[in-house]
């Protein structure tokens, strides 16, 4: 591992005290970090440890929102999720992904930041264009089973691997930040993610020297809730495709619907085109092949990926034809699909 | 002097922040009961307790551990007389192990699952029991103990001391 100027940020201190750039990283719990750090896919000079700011791993709420920390643990945070029928879909998502030893230590803001596992991403061998930017991406015509087939360019097809960033997403959830300059800012997760274009290793819209303070996620019901990952096996893989959908069903027809995709795009996938279509339809089969085939339309794939928009597909029917009916008997009914209404 | 404390005792960081609390065991306090697997956080042979919470060795500096109290496999065992904890003699009687080289991380794991378990703490399976009859307790402690991999595959083994243990604790 190359060597590194470690400072520690508590809280108390402004961010001007340290000397933020390109070549500087923040390190939060560090379970990708490190490991990227050990490759020397990351080599930076100066690592600012977050380990001492406690006020980060705070999760509060008022009358109308919840605020968590940046440094709140994914364990932490499935709790808390798993206590609020509204935060159902964060639960799952989060106990989905990783394994409980990487829970423990991952936290809120290091999960949204989290690099791609894209192979040649992490095997320094080998071009990419994320890690080395204008070497070429090695994914395009080569093994790219578990790439994206949505947002994705000539330079990059590497997915975004996180579960809780999906959930967040069909949330809405707000990422707050501050820079040393004593600036705050409120960014939309859903506008938070830059796709890869000609510029991969510049992966969302933060800067240098912005650091991620908490999230923010209005309470408002979110109906029956279900985040749907299908991967290679049962536990601790990455998804292949994932799914997070609320629902709401009156009067037969769709009253509120938060929907967003996994393993399928070159960040957490917002699918505009497909909730314009069941914005207030009757959920059927055929409803639901006609949101998935708005939102294919922009879908390209690379040979092994070839599967994934008729899984995608099939999880989409899978999901909403769940979540649906179980509205139907159950329209109070506000949560995890699973829990006895 | 910053410290961090292992298995009761105040030991010093080491002076390169590189040091991963896996490498500082090994390399700086020669405790070489946690092992190093895969050294990526995917094997779970490294998985100590760090203030109640079980994680990775190896993806950890060590001093972003300053003041936590960790406990590895070597202070598990209790008391003067070195008595086994109930998991490890649960392991020695289910022959929970072949060439056991993931068996100090599969026993910190299962240490801490007992008390997750205790706590209630939801996992992808317990979402999924009340609609699903069928999920039982082994298949929760399956997907609680997936990040300890196995090579020699012991796993049935595995889940079967852990039940033992919770058993026991319920007597």
């Amino acid at each position: 591992m190359q060597p590194f100027n470690l400072h520690h940020y508590n809280g108390d201190t402004s961010l001007d005290n340290f000397p933020l750039s390109n070549t500087s990283r923040f390190l939060a719990g560090g379970t990708n970090l490190i490991d990227l750090m050990k490759l020397q896919v990351e080599t930076p000079e100066t690592l600012v440890s977050l380990a001492k700011w406690e006020k980060a791993n705070a999760i509060t709420e008022d009358d109308n929102h919840y605020y968590i920390g940046a440094m709140v643990s994914n364990s932490d945070l499935a709790k808390f999720a798993h206590t609020q029928p509204a935060l159902s879909i964060l639960a799952q998502a989060l106990l989905s992904g990783a394994t409980v030893q990487l829970r423990n230590r991952a936290t809120t803001a290091g999960n949204l930041l989290q690099r791609t596992r894209c192979y040649y991403f992490y095997d320094t061998t080998k071009a990419c264009n994320k890690r080395e930017p204008g070497t070429g991406c090695s994914a395009i015509n080569s093994m790219n089973r578990i790439h994206a087939i949505f947002g994705t360019s000539e330079h990059c097809i590497a997915t975004h691997p996180s579960d809780m960033a999906v959930a967040m997403m069909a949330l809405n959830a707000q990422v707050h930040t501050q820079q040393p300059n004593g600036n705050t800012r409120q960014i939309a997760l859903r506008d938070f993610y830059r796709e890869p274009g000609d510029t991969p290793h510049i992966e969302n819209h933060l800067e240098d020297d912005e650091l991620i303070t908490h999230i923010s996620i209005e309470k408002k019901a979110n109906g029956t809730q279900y985040y749907h990952k299908v991967r290679d096996r049962s536990s601790y893989a990455f998804a292949l495709v994932s799914v997070a959908a609320g629902l709401k069903i009156d009067d037969g027809r769709v009253k509120d619907l938060t929907l967003a995709f996994g393993g399928v795009g070159t960040k957490p996938w917002y699918p505009q085109k497909a909730i314009r279509v069941l914005e207030g339809a009757e959920i059927t089969p055929e409803v639901i092949s006609q949101a998935a085939e708005a939102e294919l339309s922009s879908a390209k794939t690379y040979g092994s990926n070839d599967f994934k928009p008729e899984l995608l597909r099939r999880t989409l029917e899978k999901v909403l034809l769940e979540i649906a009916e179980h509205q139907e008997k159950h329209p109070e009914h506000e949560g995890a699909l699973y829990d006895n209404a | 002097m910053a410290t961090l404390n292992l298995n009761g005792k105040d030991v010093s960081l080491p002076d390169d922040p590189r040091t991963t609390l896996l490498d500082f065991l090994h390399q700086h306090l020669s405790l070489f009961g946690t092992k190093k697997g895969c050294d990526h956080g995917q094997c779970g042979a490294c998985t100590v307790i760090a203030d109640g919470e079980r994680i990775n060795a190896c993806l950890v500096f060590a001093f972003q551990l300053e003041d936590a109290e960790v406990t590895t496999i070597e202070g598990i065992g209790n008391g003067a007389d070195e008595a086994l904890h109930p998991l490890q003699q649960a392991f020695i009687e289910r022959d929970a192990f072949q060439c056991g080289y993931c068996t100090s991380g599969q026993i910190c794991s299962g240490i801490s699952l007992l008390r997750e378990l205790s706590n209630e703490d939801p996992s992808a399976v317990t979402y999924s029991r009340s609609r699903n009859s069928t999920a039982s307790l082994k298949e929760d402690i399956s997907e609680r103990m997936s990040g300890n991999l196995c090579r020699c595959g012991a796993y049935p083994n595995i889940v079967d001391a852990i039940t033992d243990v919770i058993a026991l604790e319920k007597q």
